[in-house]
């Protein structure tokens, strides 16, 4: 019964991969259209960031004190600076860990 | 002009930092479906079959949550539904390719490897083989993913909870877009979209991931208009 429902997932799921790239053609996309596309990365992944940051594993907003923020906002500007993907993860990882195990502890 | 080979590789390396995150994030997942009470081999299933991050821990905590089949199917659909707007930016570069290979080559679509590979697309359209640096991004997510999710399955979670390393996910989507931070169209975008999940982070099916990115380049429209 579950692979059933997991099989049906995994169609639906491909399906939202391929629809656009092999059964959609650019000339049916305008330029209007192709300019507003060029603000994706920008439109989807902060739904992925800010729910990650402010929303606990319970789904309620977490306080304004929490370490995460504070990890975030190192990350920010680490990842400004250096341009570098492995130092934006490890300074927000490294300075929420600082948080948590040493200052709140 | 790269070779194929040349380009495989760079899409590899441009999407390996992020595997800091993704491992760590597989294990969790995997580790999460067998506590949850499913068996391993319907777990790992997902990883073969969605291939789909966060969409897969969703399924599983839906259904041993008491929710029908639909209910974990549809919330899978929604969450993965950004897929289409990767896939639109995407189609641009991967027109000339014949529709078998865009039926093989859209598997391996993910979050992280569209970001990478959309950066490197932008600065070189014109090389011949761009889709192999997707191809690179894609199968280096694809074994990444596979590894982690059967260690997480088979070893549990021996990633200690305490260390909290859910945060690493979105810290690496802050590596993608912390550039164009520069620009302010592009912040206002990613504020806005940012406050809209918070907004429906409750609406139902998960669809806040596809809301917030809808009203989001809305405005993105509104601003192109506003700029001319």
């Amino acid at each position: 019964m579950t692979l059933t429902a997991i099989i049906f997932a995994g169609i639906l799921t491909y399906f939202t991969r391929m629809t656009m790239i092999a059964l959609i053609s650019r000339d049916m996309l305008g330029d209007k259209i192709k300019a507003v596309l060029e603000y994706v990365p920008s439109a989807v992944f902060p739904a992925i960031i800010f729910p990650g940051i402010f929303i606990n594993d319970f789904g309620a907003f977490i306080e304004m004190n929490d370490p995460k923020i504070f990890g975030a906002l190192v990350a920010i500007i680490v990842g400004y600076f250096s341009k570098n993907i492995i130092a934006t993860i490890s300074a927000g990882l490294v300075s929420y860990w600082f948080l948590i195990f040493v200052v709140f502890n | 002009m790269l070779t194929k080979k040349q380009l495989f590789t760079r899409g590899m390396l441009d999407i390996s930092p992020h595997m800091l995150s993704v491992i760590p994030f597989g294990i969790i997942c995997g580790a999460i479906g067998v506590e949850l009470g499913f068996h391993p081999y319907l777990v790992y299933a997902m990883s073969f079959i969605i291939f789909g991050g966060a969409s897969q821990i969703v399924f599983l905590q839906l259904l041993s949550a008491g929710a029908t089949s639909l209910v974990a199917v549809a919330s899978v659909g929604i969450i993965n539904s950004r897929h289409l707007l990767y896939g639109a930016v995407l189609s641009e570069y991967l027109e000339k390719l014949s529709f078998i290979k865009k039926l093989l080559i859209s598997y391996v679509v993910v979050d992280q490897g569209f970001a990478e590979s959309n950066k490197f697309f932008k600065k070189n359209r014109n090389e011949e083989f761009l889709h192999y640096h997707l191809i690179g991004t894609g199968c280096t997510m694809w074994v990444c993913w596979q590894i982690a999710t059967l260690s997480g399955i088979v070893l549990g979670s021996f990633v200690p909870e305490e260390l909290g390393l859910k945060f690493a996910i979105p810290l690496t989507f802050i590596a993608i877009v912390v550039q164009d931070l520069k620009k302010l169209d592009h912040v206002i975008v990613m504020i806005t979209c940012g406050l809209s999940s918070l907004l429906f982070f409750d609406a139902p099916f998960k669809s806040y991931i596809i809301i917030s990115p809808i009203i989001a380049l809305f405005v993105a429209a509104l601003l192109l208009r506003l700029k001319k």
